[in-house]
């Protein structure tokens, strides 16, 4: 079972980018089950969703506690809530910034014995050039589908185009796209270094 | 507006014989072929206004509607006697369900007739005061709201009757109920604001407000026909003394009613979309004692030293209606919003 | 058609194709995205012949409902929580007039506090309503115990309430394989009121019974709900041979053949509890479990074949018995008369708290190893509680409960007085 963890501000669309990325699973023919953490609904709060992705039906439906992958949509939380927390070893986080891992200040996460993987990816520039909004859900799924092969760019197209029509969609892709591309580059640079 | 003025030349009598009528405009209930939606046989106090006026409304709203018609009933004094297990009163269908939910299950009716596409069967909510303006206020705002097609009844005798004739958001002050006797420095229920469903009706600026009593049998039957012609929420108050409740003989009722209008005290009107249409005058207004006096329920303020203040201050809100509705001949009050009527009577608590 | 979709979004669909007459819905967490899909179907015209009443309340909406049934409608709601509550009076005059409304409730915590999270406090708090109460693993089985419960609710002239965990599954978007509209007309015939209000022919409901006749009356629940211990098992099987899968049901056991300890759950918490099963078997342990689906009725004699042969019982609640302890615990109690073995409470969830894998794992090798007491409140902070005690009984006035122990946990911040 691969399990996934975001986590954003409320407006973000946070809980959309987990729903997406099972659909974008179930695209795959796999099965996948996404749910959202409530605190009180407001703009702004932090936000934290659930995808668990498997090839067997998924059964446990508690909180994910030890992710492999985190999504990270707002690094403002980064040093506010524990968002690293039951990270896997040697899992993978791809996060939400034109900032390097260094000026965030998580540098000493590397120094864990089995590292995570730590990749940023401009989503909310990339958002305001493909979508012309600051909403950086579509782009982070997009990065997302180059670090696992669980689910294809195809599939996050689709099911973004199927929540999203016309224009508004075209652009989400767009985003998905042009992320999923740079996400590509940074991890086939990581693996040649 | 629906009452006919007769010229009477028999005296000694209140009732105004059909026989001075051609046949079409004489009454439902003077015609054989009435449904007799409550029937004989069921339990209510000798004299008892709500027996009556349920009578008049149902059987006219038969007539108006062929036939085709559903009742939803409130907990109260008419669903008690008219239904003691193993009997029932009823030759319509009829369901009773909870005391606050009359307006709400007459609109589930409403709701599954037009579903099935059985719109030509019409609905009635009806209820006492305490379940129409009390406990039942909430579903029956709703039903407004949503202008659901109902008619909904208000049967107001001014108490919670059949538990035992305790005070309601209706019952009038200077009354005396067994929760508003008058012992200590009060005499029975309290001036308070007084809740006045027909003008929070008219608020609602549903299709038809009105009010009426059991006094004038025409006047009743031609609201409920008039209200049965209209489509959505609907909304009919009628003033139907208590005989054991106010302390009155049974031989009174239809007396008390005509006293309750004549004093000005119960306004009798009709208001469509927030603005009244039309008002029954007096027709020879009396002093409010001529209409409290008979009611062992205001027999407190008559001892030997009657209550002067509270009557004076009894009479100002009846000369108030006046005023308001323009009971009197002077003054029209057609086209009156609701808006306007309250802004140029006197403001403030009762 | 099998598909990604939220939970609620499917209950709406399987509602839809129900062919409810009227809807009727006041909006509560967590149950918002039914009532707001089935108004799209309505709207769009997906859902014919069908009138969509927005109540000013949750006991408007039940009244609704019972008028429209009344009518010989086939009528629909949803609630949760408050909301339950809220229409407590007109639960039981439906139940007590037979009228076979169908209710979807996303169980939630019954406040003060207020709290919106999932536990089974608001349908617990109402199991003697004489509403059947049928309770849902997946998302997948409350979307068929909605068409099962229609069925059964017009065969039988009773009430049924779907519960379904709020959040945890109404929000949960999973694989789900919506009932086809043909596939629900072959299953669920059109609807034969046993009374109508009917101007043809007039009748009475709802007249007031005296002692001489209201036990007899009441106890036709009683003895409806008797009858549904039988149809709900043939309505299952009927239902997996139209659609190919088993749902819903009596009870269903989880390696319970053999087992010397079961776990007793409602509810999607059987999901995590299957996981910690598998592992604890692989180990060697003798564990099994057991999902009760239809708690109104209650499964006496199932329940205890199900469970007699084994050494210990422990029972999961998500609800508490303020005063006493276990609710469902209680009732499997009953079942189990006469048969002597070890029984455990354990109160879990309670206003959403999650009931982790761990957790259970560690609960169950504490019961395995004869550790467990009778009455155990899983993964609750019995040292906060205790603080919180001392405080109130240290003679100032301790202001409410809630804010100090949110302080306490640092939540609230403590700067403002």
């Amino acid at each position: 079972m691969f399990q996934v963890r975001i986590h954003g501000r409320g407006g973000q669309g946070v809980v959309t980018a987990a729903e997406l990325l099972s659909v974008a699973a179930f695209d795959s023919d796999l099965h996948s089950q996404a749910f959202p953490s409530f605190g009180s609904e407001r703009t702004g709060a932090p936000v934290t969703a659930f995808c668990r992705i498997d090839q067997r039906p998924i059964r446990t439906r508690e909180p994910i506690a030890e992710p492999d992958v985190l999504i990270i949509q707002d690094p403002t939380l980064l040093h506010q809530v524990d968002v690293f927390g039951g990270l896997r070893p040697s899992g993978k986080v791809l996060i939400n910034t034109t900032r390097t891992v260094e000026q965030l200040g998580l540098g000493e996460l590397l120094e864990r014995s089995e590292p995570p993987t730590l990749l940023t990816v401009p989503g909310t520039e990339l958002a305001r050039e493909h979508l012309g909004r600051a909403l950086p859900n579509a782009a982070l799924l997009g990065g997302f589908a180059a670090l696992t092969a669980l689910v294809t760019i195809e599939g996050v197209e689709r099911a973004i185009r199927e929540r999203f029509a016309g224009a508004v969609g075209a652009g989400n892709v767009a985003a998905a796209r042009a992320a999923y591309e740079f996400v590509a580059d940074e991890v086939a640079e990581v693996a040649g270094a | 507006m629906p009452y006919k003025e007769l010229k009477m030349y028999q005296t000694g009598t209140y009732a105004v014989g059909n026989r001075l009528l051609e046949t079409d405009e004489r009454t439902v209930q003077s015609r054989t072929d009435r449904s007799n939606s409550l029937t004989s046989g069921h339990r209510a106090c000798q004299g008892c206004g709500e027996a009556l006026g349920a009578r008049y409304v149902l059987d006219a709203a038969m007539r108006a509607s062929r036939g085709e018609l559903i009742a939803a009933n409130a907990t109260g004094c008419l669903e008690v006697f008219s239904t003691p297990f193993p009997e029932s009163s009823w030759q319509l269908p009829w369901i009773h369900s909870l005391f606050g939910n009359a307006p709400a299950v007459a609109t589930g009716v409403a709701a599954a007739l037009k579903a099935k596409g059985r719109d030509d069967i019409r609905v009635i909510g009806q209820g006492g005061d305490g379940g129409t303006v009390d406990i039942g206020l909430a579903c029956l705002s709703g039903m407004f709201e949503r202008n659901d097609d109902v008619l909904y009844v208000c049967y107001d005798n001014e108490a919670y009757m059949n538990t035992g004739v305790q005070r309601s958001g209706a019952t009038p002050p200077a009354a005396r109920t067994t929760t508003t006797k008058p012992v200590g420095a009060e005499p029975g229920n309290v001036f308070g604001q007084g809740k006045n469903a027909p003008l929070i009706a008219m608020a609602h600026e549903i299709p038809y407000v009105a009010t009426a009593t059991v006094a004038e049998l025409h006047d009743l039957e031609d609201k409920v026909e008039r209200a049965m012609e209209i489509r959505g929420a609907r909304y009919l108050h009628v003033f139907v003394p208590c005989p054991l409740g106010w302390g009155a003989a049974a031989a009174d009722t239809i007396k008390i009613a005509r006293l309750a209008k004549e004093s000005g005290v119960f306004p009798v009107f009709e208001a469509v979309e927030g603005r009244v249409v039309g008002v029954s005058k007096i027709r020879s207004q009396v002093p409010v004692e001529d209409y409290l006096r008979p009611q062992r329920r205001f027999a407190h303020l008559f001892g030997e030293q009657p209550d002067t203040e509270v009557i004076e201050r009894l009479q100002a809100h009846a000369d108030r209606n006046i005023a308001r509705f323009g009971l009197l001949d002077d003054g029209p009050t057609e086209g009156k919003g609701l808006m306007e009527m309250l802004a140029e009577s006197e403001h403030g608590p009762q | 058609m099998l598909r990604q979709i939220e939970g609620s979004r499917a209950v709406g669909d399987a509602v839809a194709r129900c062919r409810p007459e009227v809807i009727c819905a006041y909006p509560i967490s967590p149950q918002t995205h039914i009532v707001e899909h089935l108004s799209d179907l309505v709207r769009t015209g997906d859902l014919e012949r069908c009138e969509y009443v927005l109540a000013e309340s949750e006991f408007g909406a039940m009244s609704v409902a019972i008028g429209a049934s009344a009518a010989g409608g086939r009528a629909y709601t949803a609630t949760a929580s408050q909301g339950l509550l809220y229409m407590a009076e007109a639960l039981f005059n439906a139940a007590g007039l037979g009228l076979p409304i169908v209710m979807t409730v996303a169980n939630r915590a019954i406040g003060a506090p207020i709290n919106i999270w999932n536990d089974h406090s608001d349908s617990m708090s109402l199991r003697d309503s004489g509403w059947i109460q049928l309770y849902a693993e997946t998302n997948q089985e409350a979307v068929d115990l909605h068409v099962q419960a229609f069925r059964l609710a017009e065969a039988v002239s009773l009430p049924v309430m779907v519960c379904m965990d709020g959040f945890i599954l109404t929000h949960a978007v999973e694989r789900i394989d919506s009932p086809a509209q043909e596939q629900v007309d072959a299953f669920l015939p059109r609807f034969e009121p046993r009374q109508m209000l009917n101007p043809d022919e007039p009748l009475t409901i709802g007249a007031m019974v005296g002692p001489e006749a209201f036990f007899e009356v009441k106890y036709l629940a009683h003895a409806k709900q008797m009858q549904a211990l039988d149809l709900i098992p043939e309505i299952a099987s009927e239902f997996e041979r139209g659609f190919g899968r088993a749902s819903g049901g009596l009870i269903r056991g989880y390696r319970t053949d053999d087992a010397e300890t079961i776990i007793v759950a409602l509810g999607s918490i059987m999901g995590t509890i299957e996981e910690v099963i598998d592992e604890l078997r692989e180990e060697g342990h003798s564990v099994g479990a057991l999902a009760i689906k239809s708690f109104r009725p209650f499964p006496l004699d199932e329940v205890r074949l199900a469970l007699g042969a084994a050494k210990r019982v422990v029972v999961l609640e998500k609800a508490l018995a303020v005063g006493i302890g276990g609710i469902v615990s209680a009732n499997v109690r009953m079942a189990l008369s006469g048969i002597e073995l070890d029984g455990h409470t354990v109160v879990a969830g309670l206003g959403g708290r999650p009931i982790t894998g761990r957790s259970l794992r560690s609960l169950l090798l504490e019961a395995l190893d004869g550790g467990l007491k009778a009455l155990t409140f899983l993964d609750m902070d019995a040292e906060l509680v205790d603080r919180e005690l001392r405080r109130a009984g240290s003679g100032a006035p301790p202001g409410p409960h809630a804010e100090s122990m949110l302080r306490e946990i640092g939540i609230v911040a403590a700067s403002s007085h």
